[in-house]
């Protein structure tokens, strides 16, 4: 009886303590949770045929989080990434999403660039029911129809045919109107899309599409085809390609004589300072796809602060050294996703994403609002003119006046040279 | 849209094509068909020689094309110092063929590696007053980024089958791989042979990489682009033919400007490959190769 009574007491002891230490662990708890950095969580193309922009992306998302963790962090957390290399490999993207969900324990998942990569880590995203802010992917959610879903690049409610839709629009405004077109789409993701709305385009004007075809990702010379596409002799010749595919498809079109009234589109690479450097004059009279350049339309608040800060940090990175493409948009997804989680103050993913839905963002690259399907509610796709390129001035692409915004209307700075070549 | 103007610039185009890939495949046909080394990382040599290129195009305005010839000496050494390790490594103690491959695997990575973090991962290009300009010779236009790696191809190509076919070292090379004890009896060195076989193979991929950046933009991982097609080219040629390997290219590289311009570049590499497998099915030692 006294034993009973003793271990009695003792378990009393024991219940005491455990309860104690419970509670204390339980005020506790938040405080140390708070102290735990906020881990936002991608893979991204840092080796590969588009690490050129990965890695100029990645540069502009540590410049936000350390204008944010300067700031005092995000919910009072510093922000921490935990990013790997998919190395431009669309198949090594679920495998990343995997191991930083569940391994990694990431908080927020964002994506890698380019719509190759962003696919293949829509599922895993999606099961964990979590919001995706997405960087440059092209129709993306027209397959998966996700709610949490937002993609950066102002493509436009469309994309697939918002894209193109200036092209067109700009094409068809010139007199005499053109009749023909040449459709040449490089065999990836992307440009198959870019040149899938301009297929649709063509139909619903009435053009007649006298060449449509696509050639392998990353070969080796185009010379060939930039022949068979000029024996078409279509008016207009719209290209979705990456940047090796557009420079021997831009170096071949000028040896090769190419007489089409306008030529260009969806093509890769040109946005590129050493790209632009190189090719140079080549350039003058196409018209291509673009999202900021430094025309006086486009001065948003805060974007030329952005960019000396990114200039700064990508000297020696062998990256663009002038970021006017993917940077200020990698920049921009993240300020999104922060003011989102900042104004629904946890990390809710179902309250971020509505939040996001109704909200119009004051970013670096403008006012951002997205429609349903997470893409921006009204396209901003610029339709550019190089004009004037002097040859080897790498400095000339910094400045107004090269790149002349051609629509919409809303940022224009110029007027069309029709036909492109003189 | 068939024309006999079109198909006739096709041809050409294919020639030059071509013979830009006999310049890449070449290395490899010394070392895959002659030493039986698999080198896996020569396409990344060959990269390795596009930035070389670039460097001093970009620095001092060299042609891209005499900067592959003034580095051939320095891949050269290389290639040697190269084989003494591989075969101090694996030859030696008999473990070169799967370790062997591992080895350049990892070599193929690191120079990828030392590219990216020395250079970063942005395209990189260089300049010549003939890039841009084209030869119009009648209906026929040879665009002068395409026929000077094509011209420079074709001359180092025919130096390497004179040099195999008309020198003492030559011939012990395209023997060592045949009879290893013969070659010793008559009075030849095995290893210095392959050493210096390795070391020309090398050598060639500064002017394969000098070519390569003349016609297309380079960064540091486009080599793997390459892998497969040039040893479908050395396998097409025949292990060990260098001539045929040059003959392979070209033909690999007509059959694709040909499907590229009339029936769409989709086709291109399928054609081509098809014709490998076609060619091994009938002539499993390649079109040039012995039986």
């Amino acid at each position: 009886m006294k034993t009973t009574r003793k271990i009695s007491f003792r378990n009393w002891m024991l219940t005491g303590v455990l309860a104690t230490g419970l509670a204390v662990s339980s005020v506790f708890a938040p405080v140390a949770k708070a102290a735990d950095p906020l881990k936002i969580g991608f893979s991204m193309a840092l080796t590969g045929p588009l690490a050129g922009a990965g890695k100029a992306a990645l540069i502009a998302m540590q410049i936000w989080k350390d204008d944010v963790n300067k700031a005092g962090g995000l919910l009072g957390r510093q922000v921490e990434f935990v990013y790997y290399d998919d190395a431009t490999s669309p198949s090594k993207v679920p495998g990343i999403y995997t191991k930083l969900l569940n391994v990694d324990k990431v908080d927020l998942v964002v994506s890698s660039y380019g719509t190759n990569e962003i696919s293949p880590a829509m599922p895993i995203v999606m099961r964990k029911g979590l919001v995706f802010m997405s960087l440059f992917g092209l129709a993306v959610n027209d397959k998966f129809n996700y709610d949490r879903y937002f993609q950066i690049m102002p493509a436009g409610p469309i994309p697939k045919d918002d894209w193109s839709r200036g092209f067109f629009k700009l094409a068809m405004e010139q007199s005499p109107a053109p009749k023909t077109i040449a459709l040449l789409s490089e065999d990836a993701d992307f440009a198959l899309s870019a040149v899938a709305g301009a297929r649709r385009h063509a139909k619903r004007i009435g053009l007649k599409v006298v060449y449509d075809r696509t050639f392998p990702f990353g070969s080796p010379d185009v010379t060939s085809v930039m022949r068979a596409i000029k024996a078409a002799n279509a008016d207009l010749v719209y290209i979705g390609s990456y940047p090796g595919g557009s420079v021997g498809l831009v170096k071949a079109a000028n040896e090769l004589g190419l007489k089409a009234k306008m030529f260009g589109g969806g093509m890769v690479g040109l946005q590129f300072a050493g790209i632009q450097k190189n090719l140079g004059p080549l350039l003058n009279g196409i018209v291509n796809y673009d999202f900021w350049v430094p025309e006086k339309t486009l001065n948003f608040p805060g974007v030329n602060a952005f960019l000396k800060k990114y200039q700064v940090a990508a000297k020696g990175k062998g990256v663009d050294p002038f970021g006017h493409y993917l940077p200020p948009f990698a920049y921009a997804y993240l300020q999104i996703l922060g003011d989102a989680v900042t104004a629904v103050g946890n990390l809710d993913q179902k309250k971020i994403a509505e939040y996001i839905h109704k909200t119009t963002f004051s970013t670096v690259v403008g006012n951002v609002k997205f429609a349903k399907n997470g893409e921006w509610a009204t396209t901003r796709t610029l339709q550019v003119q190089f004009r004037d390129v002097a040859p080897n001035d790498i400095g000339q692409f910094n400045k107004p006046g090269k790149r002349i915004v051609l629509y919409p209307d809303s940022v224009k700075s110029g007027a069309i040279q029709y036909p492109f070549r003189k | 849209m068939f024309t006999p103007e079109l198909l006739l610039n096709a041809v050409v185009a294919g020639l030059m094509l071509g013979s830009f890939y006999a310049a890449v495949a070449l290395g490899l046909s010394i070392t895959f068909g002659q030493l039986d080394i698999v080198n896996i990382a020569h396409p990344t040599f060959v990269i390795l020689g596009s930035f070389v290129a670039y460097i001093i195009n970009e620095n001092f305005g060299l042609d891209p094309v005499l900067i592959g010839v003034l580095f051939m000496p320095i891949f050269y050494f290389i290639g040697t110092t190269l084989y003494r390790v591989y075969y101090a490594s694996f030859e030696r103690t008999g473990q070169e063929s799967l370790s062997g491959l591992a080895f350049f695997f990892g070599l193929m990575f690191i120079i990828e590696v030392v590219l990216i973090l020395t250079f970063g991962v942005d395209y990189r290009l260089v300049e010549a007053d003939y890039i841009g300009q084209t030869l119009h010779l009648g209906p026929l236009d040879f665009p002068y980024r395409m026929l000077v790696p094509a011209i420079a191809a074709c001359i180092v190509t025919g130096a390497v089958v004179l040099y195999m076919n008309k020198t003492f070292m030559g011939k012990a090379i395209l023997a060592v791989s045949q009879d290893r004890l013969a070659l010793q009896l008559m009075g030849a060195n095995p290893l210095q042979v392959k050493r210096i076989a390795l070391g020309i193979a090398i050598a060639t991929a500064a002017l394969a990489g000098a070519l390569l950046i003349i016609i297309q933009p380079v960064e540091p991982s486009v080599g793997r682009m390459y892998i497969g097609r040039i040893f479908a080219i050395v396998v097409l040629g025949g292990m060990g033919s260098i001539s045929g390997t040059f003959l392979a290219a070209i033909l690999i590289g007509v059959v694709e400007s040909i499907i590229s311009t009339f029936y769409g570049p989709s086709w291109a590499p399928a054609v081509g490959f098809g014709i490998l497998l076609l060619t091994l099915a009938i002539r499993p030692q390649g079109i040039f190769g012995r039986a």
